[in-house]
């Protein structure tokens, strides 16, 4: 029986590998599933758009890109575990993902000892790129969104004493409270309660009760959307009105779909409106619009972003050699994209604006722009 | 003072929750002598049942709300039933630890399985009663944790009533005592046992129901951490004792509460209802109301 089968699968082996010769092989792990999949699916679906726009135009360097798409369910262990699939068996040549810090920290070791390139599409804790010379992000860092709600707070809602909830399992949150904490300081403000939570927990009118007695005249919620939008409804529950706060990790749809109205007057800073009126975004907006009937959010814009800078830098190194990919991505300059111009600094960081948004009467508005 | 009567509430209507889900532990030991590690994951389906049920009750009604409610039981009460029969029954006369692996696989199961019917992306719950917020001498007290307190509270009295006034509840006492006894004077264990599953898995559904009530956020492993403490609540009032499961929920939900509202220690909570667990079995093994039931040769 099996001297039968091996000529068949020794055929089915050959086509098969002559077919992935001829493609360029991009792996990507992302949260597509599981308790941030709000995340991972519009920057899967972003990264998606980017790559069938490319093939469309006929690939790159005469070949065309295949995106190899692994699910980590947003749980801890899985990231390391997809990302060496995707080196050892699928021989990616450079690795796209992830939006939640703690993930990327947990994938990007990995990917540095195998010599191959990650970007990294809207990870912010700075800590990420630190890991080594191969690891790239087209986002701001923790530390640029953390001075501007440190800013925003203090000169636009005009308040001094703010008291925070971190999320002490989550990276992103430590890093962005840190931060936050840092720079409000040395503004001037003061911190009037520092309380912390768990990723997962969902009774949070312990904490709120004691911020209540804290007197402090605005909260900032320094970790994900689900949380946020449980800790608004019940501060609002516990008749807390002062203003609550966010950095990037509240831009997700169930902040709304689960807060609700306690979402309203509620402030978050991310990487890119959607009602920014300039030729690059509304293009963009249509394009992905007609692709997946949905409006993209900061996540699907990075996720498309990610995969043009990359492809950008494979085309200016004229080949598929992860070193070569490597050194064109550290030289990346004014790449025009959809969340802004992008240039990457010795750091392996994108330098770029933010945008501070704010929800009434159920919708996300505009409120300001803030350049590095 | 008025933080502390806040956080005192708080407290109150976490640890009713937790009393609901550990009086379903402890009655399935009262009469079986094992845990069912598969309790958990039968208060996640309550909580997905009312998720669907919701779409076809109108919002903000009492009686739809308490509709639902219903409806979540029944349909949670038939999968504890199912869930003995094709799983511990069979293993009836085996020893006890193969029923309780075999309840983790089952629980491993309803995750799984749930993860794979409704997705492990978490969703919002509807409000299914009216919301309204009261404030009495600057304490906020929302209707839902109201809500939560008062069905806990008439499903308490509802089950002590059962267990003590009912002929089925005496069955369930005399199956509890001595199941050989039992079946000679002529209680057919089999439906007493049913019984007890049945009881027991619709009080973890109306348990998950109110949680996502009141945390309205549901996943397919929202029951895991609940499952947990509320087991550990079982033990520290007394496994097998029903007043004292609910004493347990509510004295661990009011500990977990002021330690979370806490300056330093907020981070220690789950650890701090371990070390609780720890420090009862050393030093009263039997728990708060339970008591010793020595060996008769």
């Amino acid at each position: 029986m099996a001297r039968f089968l091996s000529p068949a699968l020794c055929v089915l082996w050959l086509t098969l590998a002559a077919t992935a010769q001829d493609n360029i092989k991009i792996g990507e792990y992302a949260s597509l599933t599981g308790k941030e999949a709000a995340y991972g699916d519009t920057s899967h679906k972003g990264t998606l758009l980017a790559i069938e726009e490319l093939n469309a135009r006929g690939g790159l360097l005469g070949k065309k890109l295949e995106l190899l798409t692994e699910d980590n369910q947003s749980k801890q262990g899985e990231s390391a575990t997809v990302v060496k699939k995707l080196i050892s068996r699928d021989h990616v040549i450079a690795v796209l993902g992830e939006v939640a810090s703690i993930r990327s920290l947990e994938a990007a070791p990995i990917i540095q000892n195998a010599r191959i390139p990650m970007v990294t599409p809207s990870s912010v804790n700075s800590k990420i790129t630190e890991i080594g010379d191969y690891i790239f992000r087209v986002c701001f860092v923790d530390a640029f969104q953390g001075q501007v709600l440190a800013k925003f707070v203090g000169t636009t809602l005009k308040v001094k004493r703010v008291a925070i909830l971190t999320s002490v399992s989550n990276a992103y949150s430590v890093g962005m409270t840190k931060i936050f904490e840092t720079r409000f300081r040395a503004d001037g403000g003061l911190i009037v309660a520092e309380q912390k939570y768990a990723e997962g927990d969902k009774d949070f009118r312990a904490q709120l009760t004691a911020i209540k007695a804290s007197g402090a005249e605005a909260i900032f919620a320094s970790g994900y959307y689900t949380e946020a939008a449980l800790i608004c409804k019940q501060a609002r529950a516990l008749g807390l009105a002062v203003p609550i706060f966010g950095g990037d990790g509240w831009d997700a749809p169930p902040l709304l779909e689960i807060g609700g109205a306690a979402m309203e007057g509620t402030y978050f800073s991310t990487h890119y409106s959607p009602d920014n009126p300039s030729p690059a975004v509304q293009n963009f907006n249509q394009r992905y619009q007609a692709r997946w009937g949905t409006r993209p959010d900061a996540w699907a814009a990075l996720g498309y972003d990610s995969a043009m800078v990359l492809a950008d830098a494979i085309w200016r190194a004229g080949t598929t050699a992860p070193a070569a990919i490597r050194d064109a991505l550290a030289t990346t300059k004014d790449f025009c994209a959809v969340t802004g111009a992008i240039t990457m600094d010795s750091q392996r960081n994108a330098s770029k604006s933010a945008v501070i948004l704010t929800i009434k009467n159920g919708k996300y508005k505009f409120v300001s722009a803030v350049a590095p | 003072m008025i933080e502390f009567f806040q956080q005192l509430l708080n407290g109150l209507s976490l640890g009713a929750i937790f009393a609901l889900i550990a009086l379903g532990y402890t009655m399935v030991y009262g009469v079986l002598r094992f845990i069912n590690f598969a309790h958990s994951d039968v208060f996640m389906v309550g909580a997905y049942a009312g998720y669907y049920l919701g779409r076809f009750i109108p919002e903000h009604t009492i009686w739809g709300g308490l509709a639902a409610l219903a409806v979540a039981m029944t349909v949670c009460a038939i999968l504890g039933v199912i869930i003995e029969r094709l799983a511990y029954r069979p293993l009836r006369s085996a020893p006890t630890l193969n029923v309780l692996i075999t309840a983790i696989g089952v629980s491993l199961l309803l995750q799984n399985l749930g993860q794979f019917l409704f997705g492990a992306t978490p969703r919002p719950f509807p409000e299914l009663f009216p919301v309204t917020l009261f404030i009495f001498h600057g304490i906020y007290i929302s209707s839902n944790q109201l809500v939560v307190i008062g069905v806990t509270l008439a499903l308490l009295f509802a089950l002590r009533f059962i267990v003590l006034r009912t002929k089925i509840g005496t069955a369930m006492r005399a199956v509890s005592q001595n199941p050989k006894a039992a079946s000679l004077v002529g209680i057919n264990n089999d439906l007493v046992i049913s019984f007890t599953f049945a009881l027991g898995s619709a009080l973890a559904a109306a348990g998950g129901m109110l949680y996502a009530l009141n945390y309205p956020s549901i996943d397919p492993l929202m029951g895991v951490l609940p499952g947990l403490k509320a087991f550990v609540a079982a033990v520290l009032g007394g496994i097998g004792n029903i007043p004292g499961a609910a004493l347990g929920g509510l004295l661990l939900g009011v500990v977990e509460t002021f330690v979370n509202g806490s300056k330093n220690w907020s981070t220690y909570k789950d650890a701090i209802a371990f070390a609780l667990l720890i420090l009862m079995l050393l030093f009263r093994p039997a728990g708060l109301l339970g008591s010793f039931t020595k060996e008769k040769v």
